[in-house]
């Protein structure tokens, strides 16, 4: 019997047992799927990682290397090149692994850092012809950070996700030729740093509200053709431009890989795709927790490593028998301009001092109010100068004022009128 | 010099392969591309019909309900997954309810078993999700699905094993006839062959005018289809089909034996055999299916794709001598999955009459397992890996494929040569990921076990390449 075995060796997974680990749990088990720890941080060779932790810039192996390297002084168990196959509800976990063999092992706690995977062409239904050549931001990534190949010469990069964008860079640098970066909404989903130093600063040109309509080749990718979109974002006729090229890239949005959480029973959020998480990262299933971009995808590892922490001295204290009673709980309600919030649900008398909470916007803003409700009383403001969907944003709610709501909270973007 | 040469490796090239493989003879099928199951046989609704469409006394309706009854001993002889779930056919009118009956006529003329009409309530008692507006439907028990290109893989599979010659990657440029038989032209040399038979799908009509005059016209039908993820396989429990029109069977909605949803096809004719989807037809199949399903979830999409139809002139299946010691079997559109054990069997009774010995082969052998990691118990996953630890390296993470498996598929008698050649033997990359996680590790794999660079591996087809060279400071560069 484990005190707790944590699902995935990711930044999520690495921060969450080194924070179990120095709360006092003894019995600690990482399992990772591939052959190494440090999850997607190990494809993601650019810098820029840490600057909120570790007041530095990293690359991501150097990020990952952090923490792999305060986890070797623990007494932390890894099984590599393992793969989860079940959660149950009695947290018994069975694994499989070609050195570890097929094993099933009973935990106190578990903690779900699977991250995330990406969407793929399927998901977004682009018509065209079926050719080699269409890869995922992360994939393309993989191949040419890890593997060492370039996947194409003459690139269209489909999203202005930051994989997206990082990748426009790296193939650039690589000797490809990228062509464009294709964006359907008005605005760019990527973090606005890495659309100067990946696009601006190779001169390759970023166009806004349009869409890739079409995929030619019957082999291998032979052209791309992208046309403008109105405001419902459907294509508009007569806009089309084509693109010659042998590769298409898509970077068009990240989905939390949940397929064990739901097999476990516990209860999804379909905004954030992941698991409804308390203030401390529990999920419904007492006793199992989710952290990373398994639970919501996140823009900057700083934060996975910080809510992951948050997950794993949770998972400490709910094995050590340091928990609070449950009490009362708040469910956190998505008002005007809110996609979606972690925690969903609040228990304030498990809040020690200060509950953080994360949320997304639905559109790019100016001067705004962020507006936490409590029925119709507004309990709290906070001024914001620049609110966009690509960036997550961060408020922190003080116990004795989650004390003083009751029932729910909402949370809801007000622009303030220009001057 | 072969007794019988195959021009096709599809479900009906495949069948036929496995058909004459059991007797004495000397058998050969020749594939233009480098893998069966290429064409249409890949690209369908995977539905085994339980055969109340095809008009009665046409071949079609003759050999779609013997090869119905084929299809259920043959999948599990063969291991090929397959799930006898019935189908609907629903009416959201007062005509279309006649339509009903005329269908269950036809049903019984054809000798389908267990037709029922139902009422809208007693179908949305069977299958909840489906509309509130459908009025009646017909119940067909024996309707079934499974998965066409293992199927064809099984059958080809089983045809090389008792002695078949598959020569993939080979495309017939003529057709010489000789004294006795034919003198086949091919990229790859020649071939002679006794008896030739054209299983070559939406080439048939190129095929049989390299060797008689034009009887027939081949115009390719494209439908087009969205998979959805397993988070919607159980979405209907049924084939949800809607009354038939001039251009088919129209859009279905049904699960498929890996779990997911399937949906589609429309059909529009593409001259070209073109089998890439539109926004248009996307959007068609998309509202069409909402009709029979409302609660779809079309944000689950995990692929969309195309196939081409081999629809003809002639309205029915073409299975007749085009020139002495030539066979025709074209035309086949739906129901041709269904009907190809029958169309084979049907086919050596037509090659026995004209004089071909068939006496069947001691050694023959018709059975075949493959492990599925996925369908083990725990205990017997355990001990898989324990007896060879490749079965506990999973590469793909959505569908649960282990290295053991691929291992299996490249030493199995007909190798994949491509990724997309892997996927349809394991099912790696056939899930939600759609190959982003394992592509990399199946190039690996291939590599390794082929013995050849990762840039010579390729997606699916001969050309089409995935990696376009080395990165700096590779080893192409040193």
């Amino acid at each position: 019997m484990y005190d707790l075995i944590v699902i995935g060796g990711g930044p999520a997974g690495l921060a969450a047992a080194c924070a179990a680990w120095e709360k006092g749990l003894k019995r600690i088990l990482i399992v990772e799927r591939d052959r190494e720890l440090g999850g997607i941080l190990n494809q993601c060779i650019h810098n820029g990682f840490g600057l909120h932790y570790f007041k530095e810039e990293l690359t991501g192996p150097e990020y990952a290397g952090r923490f792999i390297r305060l986890l070797a002084d623990t007494g932390v168990e890894v099984r590599l090149d393992t793969m989860v196959l079940t959660v149950t509800e009695d947290r018994q976990v069975h694994m499989v692994g070609k050195n570890t063999g097929y094993r099933i092992e009973k935990a106190k706690a578990i903690i779900l850092a699977m991250g995330c995977r990406e969407r793929t062409r399927g998901a977004i239904a682009i018509p065209g012809q079926r050719p080699a050549g269409v890869f995922t931001a992360g994939a393309a990534q993989r191949y040419v950070n890890m593997e060492g190949w370039l996947p194409g010469r003459r690139v269209v990069i489909l999203g202005s996700g930051d994989i997206g964008l990082i990748m426009a860079r790296r193939m650039t640098l690589e000797g490809a030729r990228v062509l464009a970066c294709v964006e359907v909404m008005p605005y760019s989903g990527g973090l606005n740093r890495n659309i100067v130093q990946c696009l601006h600063d190779y001169d390759i040109p970023l166009y806004l509200s349009h869409t890739v309509t079409d995929i030619r080749g019957r082999d291998r990718v032979e052209q791309v053709v992208v046309s403008k979109v109105d405001e419902h974002r459907q294509p508009i006729p007569g806009t089309e431009l084509v693109f010659d090229c042998d590769t298409l890239l898509l970077s068009v949005g990240l989905i939390p890989e949940n397929e064990l959480t739901r097999q476990a029973g516990i209860a999804i959020d379909p905004r954030t795709n992941g698991a409804v998480v308390y203030e401390d990262m529990e999920t419904s299933l007492p006793g199992v927790f989710a952290c990373g971009n398994v639970a919501h995808v996140h823009d900057l590892v700083d934060f996975v490593t910080a809510e992951s922490q948050r997950a794993g001295r949770a998972a400490a204290d709910c094995v050590l028998g340091g928990t609070a009673p449950e009490g009362s709980v708040l469910e956190v309600k998505t008002g005007d301009g809110v996609t979606y919030t972690v925690p969903q649900h609040i228990r304030p008398g498990r809040v020690a001092k200060n509950c953080d909470l994360f949320f997304r916007v639905n559109r790019v803003c100016g001067d705004s109010q962020i507006l936490v409700q409590s029925g119709d009383t507004p309990i709290a403001r906070f001024s914001r100068d620049h609110l966009a969907p690509g960036e997550m944003e961060h408020i922190v709610l003080p116990r004795s004022l989650l004390e003083g709501a009751s029932g729910s909270i909402t949370v809801s973007i007000r622009e303030v009128a220009s001057k | 010099m072969y007794d019988v040469l195959i021009v096709g490796c599809g479900i009906t090239g495949a069948a036929a392969a496995f058909q004459f493989s059991r007797y004495r003879l000397k058998v050969a099928v020749l594939e233009r591309e480098n893998d069966v199951a290429d064409g249409t046989t890949k690209a369908n609704s995977a539905i085994l019909h339980a055969g109340y469409d095809p008009e009665p006394g046409t071949l079609m309706a003759r050999l779609n309900v013997r090869g119905s009854a084929l299809a259920r001993q043959l999948c599990t002889r063969l291991d090929v997954p397959y799930r006898q779930c019935g189908s609907f056919v629903l009416a959201f009118s007062p005509e279309e309810s006649v339509m009903l009956h005329t269908l269950y006529q036809r049903g019984q003329d054809n000798g389908v078993p267990g037709l029922r009409l139902l009422t809208g309530e007693e179908a949305r008692a069977a299958d909840p999700n489906l509309s509130p507006q459908v009025a009646a439907a017909l119940y067909a028990p024996t309707a079934a699905i499974c998965s066409p290109w293992e199927y064809c893989l099984a059958l080809a599979e089983t045809a090389v094993r008792n002695g078949a010659d598959l020569h993939l990657e080979t495309a017939v440029t003529g057709l010489e006839r000789l004294e006795e038989g034919w003198l086949v032209h091919t990229n790859r040399g020649d071939f002679r062959s006794r008896y030739v038979i054209n299983a070559a799908g939406v080439f048939a009509q190129a095929l049989h005018e390299m060797a008689a005059p034009k009887t027939f016209a081949i115009h390719p039908s494209r439908g087009q289809y969205f998979l959805l993820d397993k988070s919607e396989g159980d979405r209907v429990s049924h084939v949800i089909f809607q009354c038939p029109g001039p251009s088919g069977k129209g859009v279905l909605v049904a699960p498929t034996v890996h779990g997911n949803l399937i949906v589609g096809p429309n059909a529009d004719p593409v001259p070209d055999g073109d089998v890439g989807t539109t926004a248009q037809g996307l959007a068609y199949v998309r509202s069409t299916a909402l009709k029979s399903v409302p609660s779809v979830n079309f944000r689950a999409s995990i692929r969309n794709f195309a196939g081409v139809r081999a629809v003809s002139d002639r309205g029915d299946f073409i299975i007749e001598w085009a020139a002495p010691g030539f066979l025709d079997l074209a035309g086949i559109c739906s129901p041709g999955l269904t009907a190809a054990p029958a169309i084979a069997e049907y086919a050596a009774q037509l090659l026995e009459r004209d004089g071909l010995a068939l006496e069947e082969k001691e050694s023959y052998c018709c059975q075949r397992r493959r492990i599925r990691f996925h369908d083990l118990s725990p205990a017997e996953k355990a001990r898989l890996v324990a007896q060879d630890s490749a079965y506990g390296r999973v590469i793909c993470r959505c569908e649960t494929v282990t290295e053991g498996e691929i291992l299996d598929a490249l030493r199995s008698p007909i190798p994949p040569r491509s990724v997309d050649g892997v996927k349809r033997r394991v099912g790696a990359g056939l899930g939600r990921c759609q190959g982003g996680f394992c592509g990399p590790r199946v190039v690996e794999i291939l590599a390794r076990e082929q013995q050849v660079s990762p840039g010579a591996i390729v997606q699916d087809r001969a050309g089409s390449w995935l990696l376009a060279g080395q990165t700096k400071g590779g080893t192409d560069h040193v």
